[in-house]
């Protein structure tokens, strides 16, 4: 567990309250705009930021208690931090860099450097200075180098922020990797809700200096209420699924929710991993009877809860799903009032395209409604799960 | 040879002056450059004040606080006489302290800016990664302003070779004791036949100051090199 209730006061009048705790396990997202102080939270954690008042407790060690005057330094602290702009040390080669934390780590050396060499791909680069690299090996070096100081937390501000979108998806395959391969807890800074549906299970959201909500990433990011502090997205509906099985002649994937199924392209995880599944709100469709003879391969049927008049022509139908979930659909103001869309009315929903990620297998959801995962099946599967990109389907 | 015994000990004399004199100010200068650079306190602007007073002064006045402080009779100087018996006077040991006491605050000026010019988050980096606030100074931020220390040997090096005004005041023109290069030029044009004296110890100056410039160029080069600045 994670323990963070700290406030801080700068003169330029910035102030930061965060009161929230994340899991001693897999990815918690701390997200909002940029200037909303999700860095600052960081940086306290890590204690190059020192608060006010207040106490920071990681697994059993305490950080921060103004109370009781504690106050660890940084390099006690045993945090990994990958900056944004990777802070590799230019006078040294890459092994040097990445054995800078390790010799430093006396105590521990459970986390190996041919592991994470290995994991990251960066054995070709050991001798090369940090100069020479591009910005995506970088970024993967500034990672090991963070790992091999063997810490108990690993702190990521936007660690993708500074790359393309082609290195981006160079690195996010590896971050994924770490999240599944550590038991190590991750508190990721970003302002991306894409990577943080990749990567995060719990989300902190953060305006003004203030953590406003905290919880797991489907119950925060559904919150409506939301949507203005966590910036206009695309997003739609996040259901937490489980694979359940594969047709590999079809290339097709079956994961399964609490209100059904939905079919897939093949998702390189074994039967029983846990995914998640996106919806963009302009995905789907609604229809008023039983759609026959359409491509699209994934109908739910549900109730109307609400419409909601969105920007120019659009409006914003929620659809409450047998067991309560709740799905967007985009339409047209015009097409509600052809169908005469009324809260109450049952529809069917017809999903166009799903994107579909995979999840922490160490993170259970409080409302998970499936047993947890078996972590041994098809180990082999899991190291290709690492490049699944999020796949569509139509 | 190109030069006279006593030129060549004016130079060789100037060498040792300006070699010791950078030796001994670069520790105390790299210490106050990180102070000035990165330590917030009151008074720090007086402190810089009193660092920048050597630039300031007129060197005799330099030369003079030093002797009636360092003095054999110097606040000082009477007990390092008395107790270590060590005088300052006349010696080498005292133009090398002159020396260094004019230059120290050209070589501050390099090392605060190469100090200001080094990434504190690179320090950050290195603390998060186990480092105490000592050892991230000596392995990371030492010798990334490796070149800051360099430039600043070199002008710590150059004034000290020039320095006449406060040596000649606090341990005034002995030969072979304080007679560095410009105090002998300044004999030499106070003798009758002294103009070739005079040439031949500006020929050697202007030598020197090339060759060090030189050097410098091509040490900065390689470390930049290594720091991947280039």
């Amino acid at each position: 567990m994670i323990e963070i209730d700290v406030s801080l006061t700068r003169s330029t009048g910035f102030s930061l309250e965060a009161h929230f705790s994340a899991p001693g396990m897999g990815v918690t997202a701390l997200f909002g705009r940029s200037g909303s102080g999700k860095t600052t939270i960081i940086q306290v954690v890590a204690g190059s930021v020192k608060p006010d008042k207040g106490r920071i407790q990681v697994g059993d060690e305490v950080f921060f208690d103004s109370a009781k005057g504690i106050d660890l330094p940084i390099e006690k602290r045993r945090v990994g931090y990958v900056f944004q702009d990777a802070r590799l040390f230019p006078h040294l080669s890459v092994e040097n860099n990445l054995r800078y934390g390790q010799r430093r780590a006396r105590h521990d050396q459970s986390i190996g450097f041919d592991a994470v060499v290995d994991m990251l791909g960066i054995k070709p680069l050991l001798k090369r200075r940090p100069h020479t690299l591009s910005g995506g090996e970088r970024q993967r070096v500034a990672i090991g180098r963070a790992l091999l100081a063997q810490p108990r937390l690993l702190l990521m501000d936007e660690p993708l922020a500074s790359l393309d979108e082609m290195r981006k998806a160079e690195i996010l395959p590896y971050l994924e990797r770490l999240r599944d391969d550590l038991r190590l807890p991750i508190l990721y800074v970003s302002h991306s809700i894409d990577e943080v549906l990749r990567l995060s299970d719990v989300v902190a959201a953060v305006q003004n200096g203030t953590v406003i909500a905290a919880g797991p990433l489907s119950e925060v990011l559904s919150r409506r209420e939301l949507l203005p502090v966590l910036g206009r997205f695309d997003l739609g509906t996040i259901f937490e699924c489980k694979v359940k099985s594969h047709d590999i002649s079809l290339a097709l994937s079956t994961i399964t929710f609490a209100d059904g199924e939905l079919r897939v392209p093949l998702v390189d995880r074994p039967p029983g991993a846990p995914v998640r599944a996106r919806i963009r709100s302009r995905d789907v469709a609604l229809s008023l009877s039983r759609p026959i003879d359409v491509s699209v391969t994934n109908r739910l049927s549900g109730v109307i809860r609400d419409i909601r008049r969105e920007e120019g022509p659009y409006a914003d139908v929620a659809v409450e799903l047998p067991h309560k979930g709740l799905l967007h659909a985009l339409v047209t103001v015009e097409s509600v009032e052809r169908l005469a869309l009324e809260p109450g009315m049952p529809v069917w929903a017809m999903i166009k395209a799903v994107a579909v990620d995979s999840r922490s297998p160490h993170f259970e959801a409080r409302d998970e409604p499936f047993t947890p995962p078996s972590h041994s099946a098809a180990p082999g599967l899991r190291l290709v799960s690492a490049r699944s990109l999020p796949q569509e389907s139509s | 040879m190109l030069l006279t015994p006593d030129e060549w000990t004016a130079v060789v004399l100037s060498l040792r002056v300006a070699f010791w004199a950078t030796v001994w100010s670069m520790p105390p200068a790299i210490f106050v450059g990180w102070i000035l650079s990165r330590v917030e306190f009151p008074g720090k602007g007086l402190f810089d004040g009193i660092v920048h007073l050597p630039l300031v002064l007129p060197k005799v006045v330099v030369g003079y606080i030093l002797l009636i402080t360092l003095g054999t009779r110097g606040y000082l100087g009477q007990y390092l006489y008395d107790w270590f018996g060590i005088s300052l006077m006349f010696t080498t040991a005292g133009a090398t302290v002159a020396a260094a006491v004019v230059s120290f605050p050209l070589s501050v000026n390099a090392i605060r800016l190469a100090i200001d010019g080094v990434d504190k988050g690179i320090e950050t980096a290195a603390r998060t990664l186990g480092a105490s606030k000592l050892d991230a100074f000596f392995t990371v931020t030492l010798p990334l302003m490796l070149p800051g220390i360099l430039s600043g040997a070199l002008i710590s090096l150059a004034s000290a070779l020039g320095e006449f005004g406060a040596t000649i005041t606090f341990v005034s023109n002995v030969e072979g004791q304080t007679r560095t290069i410009p105090l002998a030029i300044y004999s030499a044009t106070h003798m009758p036949d002294g103009d070739a004296m005079a040439l031949r110890l500006t020929a050697v100056s202007v030598v020197l100051a090339l060759g060090a410039l030189i050097l410098a160029e091509m040490a900065d080069r390689r470390i930049k090199i290594a720091l991947g600045r280039i």
